[in-house]
């Protein structure tokens, strides 16, 4: 737990999370505009730069970094796994489609 | 944030065992409810980004965002990054007591939310009108029979996961805006809202789909109405630090989909 006036006097972090998240986007852009990977490479590093900026968002913008233990892990494991289960249900049954030629 | 009530109230002591028990989370109910429901939202936006990286992946994906809809998609992006930065000062000076810069503060992140809608509605308009589009939009008149044309009667996916990801995300900002208007004006933002919907409802040509969409803002307008007059209340700092974590899993949302929707379709 934390108190308010700690947080007003770390008010400058912020600015640096907000510059950080443009500075990614900027990367980003850079890397998307001028096709630097192929496609599933692509996918990939786009998706970690996302996560990146995303885990400064929550972290710091929604302050899930000050909240206690408990609902910080209960919040990213229960997200997470919901995810990962979303992902091993999707994506192979989706490749089995195409594997079997459905028209 | 957690809460300094609570824990001021939990460190209190009464000194009889059993009369106050902590929050488990450290926060009060409003706070854990609404990341609650974020947690529930994640995953309807996670199954259409899934939808759209499978097809992205398995189908002969078309490139066809050139530097202008790149450009419009980056300033729509800082735009929703700043109006991140304006709310959490919002939530700062509702902690400190200070009503009128929590309002100004809400009002800037309206603003940057409205830029985004409107800059997101002239992409939407532009590409409808270059032919790229899925059964049920009006047909504007004049409408382009070209590349996205081609698109979309070919790879009827790139339009139905674009329209489908991008509506849904802004309807999410549409209601993040009445949200912190209904916040920081309470019923005073009611008229206002009321005016903006005729105004775009007059304004936006009939073959624009944003002609109905706009409708959204009369639902708005009829939720906010029901619970202002229900339940008026005037809205203090844990209020304001809730529509800010809403606020931000707006911003947070469109962090995946600015990648994989836009950078992941740039002409090269």
């Amino acid at each position: 737990m934390h108190d308010v006036a700690k947080h007003d006097d770390s008010k400058g972090q912020y600015f640096w999370v907000w510059g950080a998240l443009l500075f990614l986007t900027g990367v980003e852009v850079f890397l998307g505009y001028r096709q630097v990977f192929e496609p599933v490479r692509m996918l990939e590093v786009l998706l970690v730069l996302s996560v990146i900026k995303s885990a400064l968002i929550i972290a710091y913008f929604m302050h899930l970094k000050f909240e206690k233990p408990l609902m910080r892990w209960m919040l990213v494991i229960a997200v997470t796994g919901c995810f990962v289960i979303m992902y091993f249900f999707f994506f192979p049954d989706a490749g089995r489609i195409l594997r079997l030629g459905v028209q | 944030m957690a809460d300094a009530t609570l824990q001021h109230s939990a460190a209190a002591g009464h000194g009889l065992a059993g009369e106050y028990e902590a929050p488990l989370f450290g926060a009060y109910s409003k706070k854990v409810g609404m990341w609650l429901f974020l947690a529930s939202d994640s995953l309807t936006f996670g199954a259409l980004l899934f939808a759209f990286s499978y097809n992205r992946i398995y189908t002969a994906w078309p490139t066809p965002f050139g530097k202008d809809s790149i450009i419009n998609a980056t300033v729509m992006t800082a735009c929703l990054l700043s109006s991140s930065l304006t709310m959490v000062m919002g939530v700062f000076a509702a902690q400190r007591g200070d009503r009128r810069w929590t309002r100004l503060w809400l009002l800037a992140t309206m603003v940057f939310g409205t830029a985004f809608i409107v800059l997101h509605g002239m992409e939407w308009t532009k590409l409808i009108h270059e032919g790229l589009t899925i059964p049920g939009f009006p047909k504007p008149a004049g409408q382009g029979v070209g590349e996205y044309a081609k698109i979309s009667q070919g790879v009827p996916q790139f339009a139905a996961t674009f329209f489908g990801l991008t509506a849904m995300h802004m309807l999410h900002v549409t209601i993040g805006v009445i949200y912190l208007g209904v916040v920081a004006l309470r019923k005073w933002f009611l008229p206002i809202l009321g005016v903006i919907w005729l105004a775009a409802y007059l304004v936006i040509p009939a073959d624009n789909v944003f002609h109905y969409g706009v409708h959204a803002l009369l639902i708005g307008l009829i939720v906010a109405s029901i619970i202002l007059f229900l339940k008026p209340k005037d809205y203090d700092a844990h209020d304001v630090e809730v529509s800010g974590l809403y606020w931000h899993f707006v911003d947070l949302v469109w962090m995946f989909i600015f990648p994989l929707v836009y950078l992941m379709s740039t002409r090269v």
